[in-house]
């Protein structure tokens, strides 16, 4: 695609991502082309690696601030917190792992919702945080991107759902697959009222996750490599019986069988969004 | 000799056994006693088993092969059945059916999953996990329905979407969601009747509706026990816990708001008398349907919508 690489280059973000995103030690392996590289190398190239463009994972408030115009962005749905409706007990009680996976995110659920311009298009903002208990969708998670929607709605915005998620929680059970009808019901009403939905997904997006809002946009668009998929890859291979082929279920394989619109590496993700959102909304 | 397809049934299908041999013998007042007495005995028995199910129990009460499937209620609830075929892209997927009925008079769409019954169906109907092109038939088939103004009745048994390289490759995740998107929005009554296993995605694609239903011993979760064991206590033999952990009961479902009502099943579950259950189930989707087709499309679809709105808990501080 020629006419891409005439544009110019995203603005870099402004506010550096925060240090405790950073990955722990001087340096690190990355998982791409097995280098050792220099961590800050990594923060700073908006954690891709500099060497083979491998895009690591990202924190939600990393990626909000990769998308958004102006910082602070005004975070929406904060005071929705997450409650044991089962009494869940595995080999921890989810009551204890909620508590430590907020204490080590500094995220009190597995996305954040914020409401503001990105690339001058007026949007509600959702982005999954994968490191809080997977990313894995339970009530909260529902109820916010469902919020998200109807704000959006409401007032005439564009919705974009950034997805990082090994899907449904187990620990809310049965209330955890009823999120997926429950946001795809708003999202039904935010393509009748003509809103674009634009779907990232980056990696991994699987579960019920995928089977929900993530493959609902109006635009899917993915980042490179990212796993995306229904069915975990190690359960198709416990089911089949045999081991799958590369890049099975990788964004570039999406693309290929038709579920993608676009994979655009990160560095470009921004402006793809904002011309986008102009072409259906401007 | 009858072999118990479910652990706790032993002791009734040795009692059953004892009454088949009974009666095969001349009859007499002495014969005529036993057999009285031991089916006094099958019932109490039955409903002592019966009556103390812990939800790994029910699960297999739920995946029993003897349980109504789709067609059984079809056969003994509709008339003048058109089935109808394909998703017009790619394939039929035999682990759906779906088709056009009557149903105590009144025409009506209906689709549901298919297990099968005995080895070779159970192989063609894929142990009734849909690939993407089964949900995409059922969408069709709902989408025709919306357009001839006809109410969409849904039979939900599963044990899950299938996860294979062609249903990943064919987007089964994306037909699913679709399914989701469309029926929140289809302008015609839908009724939903979990018979069976309610096994997550591949259930929940067929299961958006003005009424959702649950029978008494079928099961309603967003992953299999042995799915949850195996991830959470590294275990697939921890399925007892994971079952009791995720509440994957009827009634645990209408506790949480999941479901709006559950139809008790014959003592010995659905695979004891197929006939009453699907009388059971008759009466009540009738009766939704009185209440669904006297509502405008505006109401049944708001009603729908803050139907699921609702699901959910949390804190807001
Ligand atoms: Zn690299």
């Amino acid at each position: 695609m020629p006419w891409f690489r005439k544009k110019k280059q995203p603005k870099p973000v402004r506010n550096e991502p925060r240090p405790s995103s950073v990955p722990e030690g001087l340096w690190v392996k990355c998982d791409g082309c097995r280098e050792t590289i220099y961590s800050r190398d990594v923060a700073e190239n908006l954690r891709m690696c500099p060497e083979c463009g491998y895009h690591f994972r990202v924190t939600a408030r990393e990626r909000i601030a990769m998308l958004m115009d102006a910082e602070p962005a005004e975070e929406l749905f904060a005071g929705v917190q997450p409650v044991d409706p089962l009494e869940f007990v595995d080999t921890q009680a989810y009551e204890d792992r909620l508590r430590i996976y907020a204490e080590r995110t500094g995220e009190p659920e597995a996305v954040v919702v914020v409401r503001g311009q990105l690339d001058a298009m007026p949007v509600v903002v959702a982005a999954m945080e994968y490191r809080f208990m997977g990313g894995s969708m339970g009530s909260v998670v529902g109820e916010k991107i469902t919020r998200a929607a109807e704000l959006a709605l409401a007032e005439k915005r564009s919705l974009v759902v950034v997805s990082a998620s090994g899907g449904a929680r187990m620990q809310e059970g049965v209330l955890s697959l009823m999120q997926m009808a429950k946001i795809s019901a708003a999202l039904a009403r935010l393509r009748e009222a003509g809103r674009p939905f634009l779907s990232v997904l980056t990696d991994p997006t699987t579960g019920g996750v995928t089977a929900s809002f993530a493959m609902l946009g109006d635009l899917n668009i993915a980042e490179p490599g990212a796993l995306i998929g229904f069915a975990g890859p190690r359960v198709i291979e416990q089911t089949i019986r045999q081991s799958l082929p590369e890049g099975f279920q990788r964004s570039e394989f999406l693309l290929e069988h038709g579920f993608l619109d676009m994979v655009v590496p990160r560095g470009r993700m921004k402006a793809t969004l904002g011309r986008c959102l102009r072409h259906l909304a401007g | 000799m009858a072999v118990s397809e479910v652990p706790f049934e032993e002791p009734l299908t040795e009692l059953r056994r004892r009454i088949e041999e009974l009666e095969a013998y001349p009859d007499d007042r002495r014969r005529e006693r036993e057999i009285e007495r031991l089916n006094g005995r099958l019932r109490k028995e039955t409903r002592r088993v019966y009556g103390q199910l812990d939800r790994w129990e029910k699960t297999l009460v739920a995946r029993h092969s003897d349980r109504p499937h789709t067609l059984g209620y079809v056969e003994r609830l509709m008339d003048d059945w058109v089935e109808l075929h394909g998703d017009r892209s790619f394939a039929d997927d035999p682990a759906i059916v779906a088709g056009l009925a009557r149903f105590r008079g009144r025409p009506v769409a209906v689709i549901g999953h298919q297990k099968g019954r005995g080895t070779t169906e159970k192989i063609r109907r894929n142990f009734g996990q849909p690939r993407p092109e089964g949900y995409r038939k059922a969408l069709r088939v709902m989408r025709l329905a919306e357009r001839f103004g006809r109410p969409i009745l849904t039979f939900v048994d599963t044990p899950g979407a299938y996860p294979g390289i062609g249903a990943e490759e064919r987007g089964q995740a994306e037909a699913i969601a679709r399914n989701l998107l469309e029926m929140a929005s289809l302008r015609v009554p839908i009724v939903v009747m979990i018979t069976g296993e309610g096994g997550s995605g591949g259930a929940l694609a067929l299961g958006v509706g003005d009424r959702v239903f649950m029978l008494q011993y079928s099961t309603y979760s967003v992953i299999s026990p042995e799915g949850c064991a195996a991830i959470l206590w590294k275990d697939q033999a921890r399925k007892q816990e994971a079952a009791e952990a995720m509440r994957v009961s009827a009634p645990d479902c209408l506790e949480l708001g999941i479901v709006d009502a559950v139809l008790p099943e014959p003592e010995g579950g659905a695979h004891s008398d197929p006939d009453a259950t699907c009388e059971a189930v008759g009466r009540v989707v009738a009766e939704a349907l009185d209440e669904l087709c006297a509502l405008s499309t505006e109401q049944l679809l708001e009603g729908r919508y803050r139907r699921f709105r609702a699901l959910g808990r949390f804190n807001e501080s």
